[in-house]
């Protein structure tokens, strides 16, 4: 695929990674924090991991949004989804999330809740055109990729007049939680996650831009560099972080500058803007409770609220005692520190979210790399 | 789910609609949130939607780079 294959060629990667063994100080260990399950999987699936030198360590981040949703917001879902009368749209990444009692959304489909897996926000609509005496929810999920085709279905909606048609959403936002990992005080105080600096996100920048990141940079001294999801950027940024670094730098660069800007994308961003407003709270697996990380629709589309329209209350649900994906997703422990990974939790039977979603760590770590970390 | 995947526009459509091609698997995509696409243009596909245009040209500047560091690395 053109603008693809070409930023995955071996060769190359070699030579960035040479590179970067002869950038990275011998004396130093340096710790980069890959926001993003793409770059997850990214380094999971190319074997990154191996051509970096030992003194570069890759922490993985809580960008996975599958990963990050609570099991109380699946529970809500699943609840709503068995109302009579009800038809719930995913997309198809949510669905084998555990929820409480051992369900799941597919579990709660096979049950006979009428729980459709849909590509994009528009198919729930249509959905709901065709299907006038339904009620058509669509379960919104994502980082600031999904938001914006998220607000435009909500003011289609409007436009058509559609009664049946509502959105239960729970978009959240990645500035939000890059501040509160450096907040944490497994960063701040204990020190047992230490971060030099950031790969920032690939997509979720094509949206919003490099801008937002220059207060991580300025306020916290931590280098940000954008990055795409193939192999040589991954590689590429590493080796701009290893610089900023040995130079003492902490600024915002952009190596994903094929799609990304500094403004990022005005019409989407407006049309954000005009539909949701920020929640005060939110809570997220990992990380608890974060003040302003995510979105809510706006008083005037309240119609298309799920939440005020079924009148939903939140649900505070605690993970598997066993799971680890919370410190995972806090960057505090990797899958293999985990006693459940890979014996009861595998992608098949998975027990957290991480071994769920193919950007998660542990499925990563699990499909590609498991063996090795044995060797 | 943040993946997205840059695609050719092959033909535009009425309502912001567009046909796109990856790799020969072609699919119908919405132009809603993008200006100004021509036909040819590379857009970046995400959930249906096209999220921005691809710059063709920083993609080359970025290969170039890589290639430029390679051909550093084997002097």
């Amino acid at each position: 695929m053109k603008y693809v294959d070409e930023f995955r060629d071996g060769a190359l990667a070699k030579s960035i990674a040479a590179r970067i063994v002869r950038a990275a100080a011998a004396g130093r260990r340096y710790h980069f924090m890959e926001f993003c399950g793409g770059h997850t999987h990214a380094m999971s699936r190319y074997g990154l991991t191996d051509l970096l030198p030992r003194n570069v360590v890759m922490v993985h981040g809580p960008g996975c949004p599958v990963c990050v949703l609570p099991v109380g917001r699946i529970d809500m879902a699943i609840e709503l989804a068995r109302r009579a009368g009800v038809v719930l749209c995913t997309y198809a990444d949510c669905v084998r999330v555990p929820a409480s009692e051992g369900l799941s959304l597919m579990k709660a489909k096979a049950q006979g809740a009428d729980i459709r897996m849909v590509y994009s926000a528009a198919d729930a609509l249509r959905i709901a055109q065709e299907e006038p005496r339904r009620e058509v929810v669509f379960f919104a999920i994502g980082f600031e990729t999904t938001t914006p085709p998220t607000a435009l279905v909500v003011k289609r909606a409007a436009e058509l007049g559609m009664a049946n048609f509502s959105v239960f959403c729970n978009h959240v936002l990645t500035p939000s939680a890059i501040a509160h990992i450096l907040e944490s005080p497994e960063v701040r105080e204990l020190g047992s996650v230490a971060i030099d600096g950031f790969v920032g996100p690939a997509h979720v920048s094509t949206v919003i831009g490099s801008q937002p990141y220059e207060y991580f940079a300025e306020e916290y001294r931590k280098p940000v560099v954008i990055a795409g999801f193939e192999p040589l950027d991954v590689l590429q940024a590493v080796e701009m972080l290893v610089c900023q670094v040995n130079e003492g730098r902490a600024e915002v660069e952009n190596e994903f500058s094929r799609a990304v800007s500094r403004e990022g994308n005005a019409r989407a961003k407006a049309l954000v803007a005009e539909v949701f407003e920020l929640r005060r709270v939110f809570e997220w697996r990992g990380l608890g409770k974060v003040p302003y990380s995510a979105l809510k629709l706006k008083e005037r589309w309240a119609q298309f609220d799920a939440e005020r329209r079924f009148g939903m209350s939140e649900r505070n649900v605690p993970d598997h005692k066993a799971c680890e994906c919370g410190a995972i997703l806090r960057g505090v422990k990797r899958p293999a520190d985990c006693r459940v990974f890979g014996t009861a939790c595998t992608p098949a039977t998975p027990m957290g979210s991480c071994m769920v979603s193919s950007e998660g760590a542990c499925a990563a770590h699990y499909t590609y790399g498991r063996y090795r970390s044995a060797a | 789910m943040c993946l997205a995947i840059p695609a050719k526009v092959v033909q535009l459509k009425e309502g912001d609609q567009a046909l796109v091609d990856l790799a020969g698997v072609r699919k119908e995509v919405s132009l809603a949130l993008v200006e100004g696409v021509r036909t040819g243009d590379y857009v970046i596909v995400h959930v249906g939607y096209a999220l921005q245009k691809l710059d063709t040209r920083e993609a080359e500047k970025t290969l170039a780079l890589f290639a430029g560091l390679a051909a550093e690395e084997t002097a």
